[in-house]
């Protein structure tokens, strides 16, 4: 169970595991296809070129895996579809909750994983 | 401008600039723009669209589109990239997430500015910049976006199971996203501003028949808080100035849509009372070569096909002017 759009996505908890352990920057979108969501999908699209020390990924949120993201205690409140969540080494660094800008995004990606 | 040219490079204030020219710039790619792009492209008319944002527009904070003719339902997602990928298809140029530094649109030669460094030039610009949805624009609403305050029912509505909710707004979708939030939500209150509501009859009725709906009127939201989440709100009643604290889960805020024109507001682009680009029904504006279509102008009805409707006239004329030199 993956979403349909153009990014690489995650589709299981091991594959999840292999990710943050194969990539040190790590960015992954785990939402539906709503209106929230789609926005965030669409600036990961377009930043993949400029970013590419960066893997960004999304999750299909209602997949039974996507309890990964879902139950991080980084995420906790969150009331508001897509959970971003950021990894460093494996590690969460940030994690936001509903739809954000580019400019918001890339201030996280620069802040957390350089230029 | 202060500007020297040079081989397509020029400088303005020590930034280098990089000049790009078209036949037709399009601002916004919403279902205008695109429709835009498409009908200039295969034209054979050089096009390039520029979006401050996602390309689609409003069509992507559409779950289900079921009155778009020929396509008995698809997705706003589905939709926005099928129109993306036939204006492509077609040669226009189309870039999202633009930023836009500043705008000329007098004279015979319109220039959009773009960070970067990236000045666009063309003769004729369509400006199809679209609507968005209102904020409250009050303490606490950007802290607690996501963590109890939402703009989405169909997106989050399943995050208030049995929560105590406000909707806030008093039109059509307010009230029908309250009925609907419903399924969820154990308890819906209606916060508005006014003593009465701006919707149809039926979509009133079905909110007062709902037991689980009450209603908040003549007053407005003057501040949310809460810790990792939302937890109260404070509302202001407009009549009597008396202030209430409420504890609540989650606030949906559903107060109407406004024309992007804000861009526009230093040209000589004529807006209405409702910041809304004037225009004829050629999709002409007041300034020759300056175009415009879909939710951004001012007219009655804003949906896809009124917009790819606008979107076509405005492309068709903008090559005609163009072509008459
Ligand atoms: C929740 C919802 C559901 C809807 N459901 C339906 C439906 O079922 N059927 C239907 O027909 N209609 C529906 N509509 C209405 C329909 O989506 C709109 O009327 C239509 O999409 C408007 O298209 P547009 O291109 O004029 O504007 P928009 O879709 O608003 O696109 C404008 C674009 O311009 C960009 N922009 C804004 N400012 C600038 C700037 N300064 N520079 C560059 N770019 C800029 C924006 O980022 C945006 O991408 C719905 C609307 C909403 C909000």
């Amino acid at each position: 169970m993956v979403l349909p759009t153009n990014l690489k996505h995650v589709a299981t908890e091991d594959e999840y595991n292999e990710i943050l352990k194969n990539h040190e920057n790590v960015m992954i979108c785990c939402g539906r296809m709503g209106p929230m969501c789609v926005p965030v999908y669409d600036v990961m699209e377009d930043l993949q070129e400029e970013y590419k020390h960066v893997e960004f990924r999304d999750m299909l949120f209602d997949s039974p895996h996507a309890h990964v993201i879902r139950n991080l205690p980084q995420c906790r409140g969150f009331m508001g579809l897509p959970f971003t969540v950021y990894y460093k080494n494996g590690e969460v660094v940030a994690a936001t909750s509903s739809i954000q800008s580019q400019e918001q995004i890339t201030e996280i990606l620069d802040r957390e994983f350089g230029k | 401008m202060d500007a020297i040219h040079g081989f397509g490079i020029f400088f303005v204030k020590k930034t280098v600039m990089e000049e790009k020219k078209y036949d037709v710039i399009v601002l916004g790619g919403g279902a205008a723009g695109m429709t835009a792009g498409i009908y200039l492209g295969r034209s054979k008319v050089s096009a390039v669209i520029l979006d401050s944002a996602t390309i689609g527009g409003q069509m992507v904070l559409t779950y289900e589109i079921a009155n778009y003719p020929g396509i008995p339902s698809t997705t706003g997602y589905q939709l926005s990239s099928a129109m993306k990928k036939q204006a492509r298809s077609f040669g226009c140029d189309v870039k999202a997430n633009v930023k836009i530094s500043s705008l000329q649109l007098n004279g015979a030669e319109k220039s959009v500015v773009v960070e970067g460094g990236v000045v666009y030039k063309a003769p004729a610009i369509i400006l199809a910049t679209g609507g968005r949805s209102r904020m409250l624009n009050v303490p606490g609403e950007k802290e607690f976006k996501g963590r109890g305050i939402s703009y989405c029912a169909t997106c989050d509505g399943d995050f208030f199971q049995d929560k105590n909710i406000i909707v806030v707004g008093g039109g059509n979708s307010a009230l029908e996203e309250a009925v609907a939030l419903t399924k969820y939500a154990s308890k819906v209150t209606i916060l508005h501003e006014f003593d009465h509501f701006q919707a149809f009859e039926h979509a009133v009725e079905a909110a007062k028949a709902n037991p689980k709906i009450d209603f908040i009127m003549e007053s407005h939201i003057t501040e949310f808080s809460g810790d990792e989440s939302l937890r109260k709100v404070k509302y202001k009643n407009l009549k009597t100035g008396e202030e209430t604290e409420k504890a609540i889960d989650g606030v949906f805020i559903f107060i109407g849509y406004e024309a992007n024109t804000d861009a526009l507001k230093n040209t000589d682009v004529e807006l209405n009372t409702y910041g809304e680009i004037v225009a004829n029904d050629k999709m002409e504006t007041n300034i020759p070569g300056v175009f415009t279509a879909g939710d951004c102008r001012s007219k009655q009805f804003r949906q896809i096909t009124t917009a790819v409707a606008d979107g076509t006239i405005a492309a068709l004329n903008a090559i005609g002017y163009i072509n008459a030199g």
